[in-house]
């Protein structure tokens, strides 16, 4: 066994590490979030230069071959920086969607380019965080589709160039069969978008089709296919964002360390509490366990055996909703008065640690995924 | 022992619920329900009512302007207002400097500064934290020198809720540095309007803009605004905080976002049934009904004049601490009713004349807001570290 980092990995790791101390944090994201798509676009034509969009493709897509433990050393980098630019969305989601269902390594070499930018437009009002709960319908028109529906908090879904949809093609609305995946402009006619800010300072929106009319083509996958690459797309972006949430929780247990060592009440610094040291030593050890079960999700994500690949996902989803709200939460904690303002940087990473235990759903969500898989 | 209200404490229960119902402005109300943010103009209309019923102090002593209730009924008055879904008016004027005031304060004192406190003329903010005293509060440095029938202040507050709407300040100053550092602190109310003082304003992590530095330079400050003896001002303030921890568990209010956690996890279609029914969720939702259950009757059993066995005079520490822990288990209960739609940033949920909906469930609206401010409960008015000292200390007696 060899749990050690590859050469490439390690500069990997290292030229994400410099990209974001120089370029990101807490600073950068009180500019961008004023910005009008919250994310710099000369940033992502960088990161297009540096290969990170090309790592998960296949050669023969113009790609580099990494694998998902290659994705998490750019998350978990992502993660220390807060990281603004729509790789989870484009890359990891959407072009693992189109990875998945074939046929459109036109649209990959866009990626890989920097010139195209996607959404994966999944979650409905009602659905919650079942993937399969699909209301909106897509019905044959000719030799093509209409869509009908309503996709609820569409992350990056303002500034994205096209939209991949979950419809359905047949059955009820949380029938297992019958969803489809369509890929969709920005500008179709009958798409209307609803975009907001999200507390974590990126972007979101409403979509909503009314009568979106598509072309044959525009199906993805096949008819009926769109659960099974939806689900993968979730635990490859799951898998994503528990090495974002290590990266996180990292930067605030250094951050809580140097804190409470230098600030100091009762004429010594507070890190001489021993409440307080207790509560750092405990988030230490939940960010170890968050580290070591965001590596085996990464390890098992691509199994075959679909026990192995949904304990591991799972699993590694409700330890970093754990391990996350609590580093955050004593992080805030510990700064006092000062983890509560905008200023720090601390509140922020709270933030998004805390939208990560909600995204594809929360740990009671996993844990019943886990329970049915074991 | 009987925990049964007599018929007259009934028959109170009823006034007050009827009052309510005629009386509660709709508006404010629908604000409420939907976590929209509360300006002042909102709280000081809401204000004008009550005070003009002659219900906005309850504990003060009548001859001040309370309405003389016993204990019973302040706590029955406080549930049934929480219920209906009032607002908390700012505790600043009405629940700490008002009975400082007429505790410690001189007859000139009491004459000028309460009425106008009632009325909600005067607002008010409390000058205690330093930006390097926090649990620290005693070791506090902001001066006040005398100078003839003034005193000159120089130094900075920090975390100041309201200072921005505020006409008053009340403060901690340091007006003696030779002997013990409790020793030398004074307790001085003075105008926001002064000359040489500043607000500048902090936000914090939802995006709201609560707390304040305030930068006093050079403010002079007239002695006859000094409460009780210079140097005495720790009594004072500890009495104010006592007072604080006191209102803290906030039991009416607490039941009534368990109303509304429990109404919309029943209602919503999710998962395809409701939350309410998902094992997992339904059993935190025990879990936290019972805390309160807890925190309502310890509340009560210490209001009757119970002491705790073990470490008498802690009962609004412990109060703190519970009341605190059950609020921020409540937000997170909340925000999980809420899912993806706690994501979007509602800002102030201040729609400013604009008549677009919320973005989402506009019943869950608030959740993420108020689950982020939400977690400065366990830090101010003394952090649960700090309770858990104090009561260790009397438990332990150390
Ligand atoms: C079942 C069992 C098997 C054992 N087997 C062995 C053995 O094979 N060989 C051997 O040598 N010993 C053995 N021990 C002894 C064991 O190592 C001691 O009990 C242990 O080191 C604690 O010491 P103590 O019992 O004197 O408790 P104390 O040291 O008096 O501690 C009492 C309590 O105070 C806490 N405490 C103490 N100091 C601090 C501090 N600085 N900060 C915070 N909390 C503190 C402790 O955590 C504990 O809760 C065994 C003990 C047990 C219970
Ligand atoms: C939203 C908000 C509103 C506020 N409003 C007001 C206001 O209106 N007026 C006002 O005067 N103040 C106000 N405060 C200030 C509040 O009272 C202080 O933040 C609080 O006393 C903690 O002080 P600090 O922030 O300096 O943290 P610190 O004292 O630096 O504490 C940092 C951490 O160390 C811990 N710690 C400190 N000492 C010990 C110890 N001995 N043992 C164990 N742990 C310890 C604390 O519990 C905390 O976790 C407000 C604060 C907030 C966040």
């Amino acid at each position: 066994m060899d749990l050690s980092y590859s050469d490439e990995q390690v500069m990997l790791r290292d030229s994400a590490e410099r990209f974001v101390a120089a370029n990101c944090g807490a600073d950068n994201l009180r500019k961008m979030r004023a910005s009008e798509e919250g994310f710099s676009r000369a940033y992502w034509k960088q990161m297009a230069e540096l290969g990170w969009l090309a790592l998960p493709f296949t050669e023969d897509q113009g790609g580099l071959g990494g694998t998902a433990v290659d994705t998490n050393v750019l998350m978990e980098a992502f993660g220390r920086g807060l990281l603004l630019e729509p790789y989870l969305t484009t890359v990891v989601m959407g072009g693992g969607a189109l990875k998945a269902a074939g046929g459109r390594d036109d649209l990959i070499g866009k990626i890989i380019e920097g010139d195209l930018l996607l959404a994966v437009a999944y979650a409905e009002p009602q659905a919650r965080f079942d993937l399969f709960d699909v209301a909106t319908t897509a019905r044959k028109d000719g030799s093509g589709w209409v869509i009908d529906g309503h996709k609820a908090v569409v992350l990056h879904g303002d500034s994205a160039d096209k939209i991949i949809v979950s419809a359905r093609t047949s059955g009820d609305r949380r029938g297992k069969d019958g969803i489809s995946l369509f890929i969709i402009d920005r500008g179709a006619a009958g798409l209307e978008r609803r975009a907001y800010p999200t507390v974590d300072g990126s972007r979101a929106a409403e979509l909503f089709f009314n009568s979106v009319k598509v072309g044959a083509d525009a199906l993805q996958g096949g008819e009926g296919q769109g659960l099974a690459i939806l689900e993968k797309v979730s635990d490859d972006a799951i898998t994503a964002l528990c090495a974002e949430a290590v990266g996180a929780m990292k930067v605030l247990l250094d951050t809580t360390v140097e804190y409470t060592k230098t600030r100091e009440q009762f004429g010594q610094p507070i890190a001489k509490f021993q409440v307080l040291r207790h509560r750092m030593a405990d988030m230490m050890m939940e960010y170890e366990q968050a580290k070591s079960m965001a590596l085996v999700a990464a390890l098992k994500v691509d199994s075959a055996d679909p026990v192995e690949r949904r304990k591991a996902v799972s699993g590694a989803k409700v330890q970093i909703g754990k391990s996350g709200r609590f580093v955050g939460q004593q992080a805030v904690q510990l700064h006092g008065g000062m983890g509560m303002t905008d200023e720090l940087s601390v509140g922020h990473y709270f933030k998004r640690l805390t939208m990560i235990d909600i995204l594809f759903g929360n740990v009671d969500h996993h844990l019943k995924q886990f329970s049915a898989a074991a | 022992m009987d925990l049964s209200f007599t018929p007259e404490e009934i028959a109170f229960q009823n006034e007050v619920r009827a009052w309510m119902a005629a009386n509660f402005p709709a508006d404010l109300r629908a604000k409420v329900e939907t976590g929209e943010k509360l300006y002042k103009a909102d709280l000081l209309r809401w204000q004008k009512i009550l005070a003009a019923k002659g219900w906005i102090a309850p504990a003060w002593p009548v001859e001040h302007g309370g309405p003389g209730w016993t204990p019973t009924q302040r706590y029955i008055y406080a549930n049934e207002m929480a219920l209906a879904g009032a607002p908390d008016l700012p505790a600043f004027g009405l629940k700490m400097v008002g009975p400082v005031i007429y505790t410690y304060g001189n007859e000139e004192q009491k004459r000028r500064f309460l009425p106008r406190i009632l009325g909600g003329e005067d607002w008010w903010c409390q000058g205690y934290s330093e930006p390097g005293s926090g649990s620290d509060l005693a070791s506090l440095k902001t001066k006040a020198v005398s100078d003839g029938d003034d005193y000159i202040v120089n130094g900075s507050k920090i975390w100041t809720t309201g200072a921005h709407d505020s006409d008053w300040i009340f403060c901690l100053v340091r007006t003696d540095d030779t002997g013990k550092k409790q020793d030398g602190i004074s307790f001085l109310l003075i105008d926001m309007k002064t000359p040489g003082i500043e607000v500048s304003p902090i936000i914090v992590i939802n995006g709201d803009h609560t707390v304040n530095q305030v930068f006093f330079t050079d403010v002079r400050a007239p002695k006859k605004n000094l409460i009780g003896k210079e140097n005495e001002g720790w009594t004072y303030a500890k009495f104010l905080l006592v007072n604080e921890r006191n209102g803290i568990a906030q039991v009416g209010h607490k039941k009534h976002t368990l109303r509304r956690i429990r109404k919309l996890a029943s209602a919503t279609d999710m998962h395809g049934g409701r939350l309410a029914d998902e094992p997992g969720y339904r059993q935190r939702l025990a879990e936290t009904e019972v805390a309160l259950m807890a925190l309502e009757y310890s509340e009560l059993r210490f209001l009757s004049g119970q002491k705790t066995d073990h470490a008498p005079g802690t009962e609004a520490n412990m109060m703190k601490v519970a009341a605190t822990q059950l609020q921020q288990s409540m937000s997170e209960l909340f925000i999980e009713i809420a899912g993806y739609y706690s994501f979007p940033y509602d800002g102030f949920r201040d729609k400013k004349g604009s008549n677009e909906p919320p973005v989402g469930p506009a019943e869950a609206g608030g959740a993420m807001f108020d689950f982020l401010y939400g977690r400065a409960a366990t830090i101010y008015g003394g952090s649960n570290e700090i309770q858990r000292d104090v009561i260790a200390k009397v438990l332990l007696s150390i």
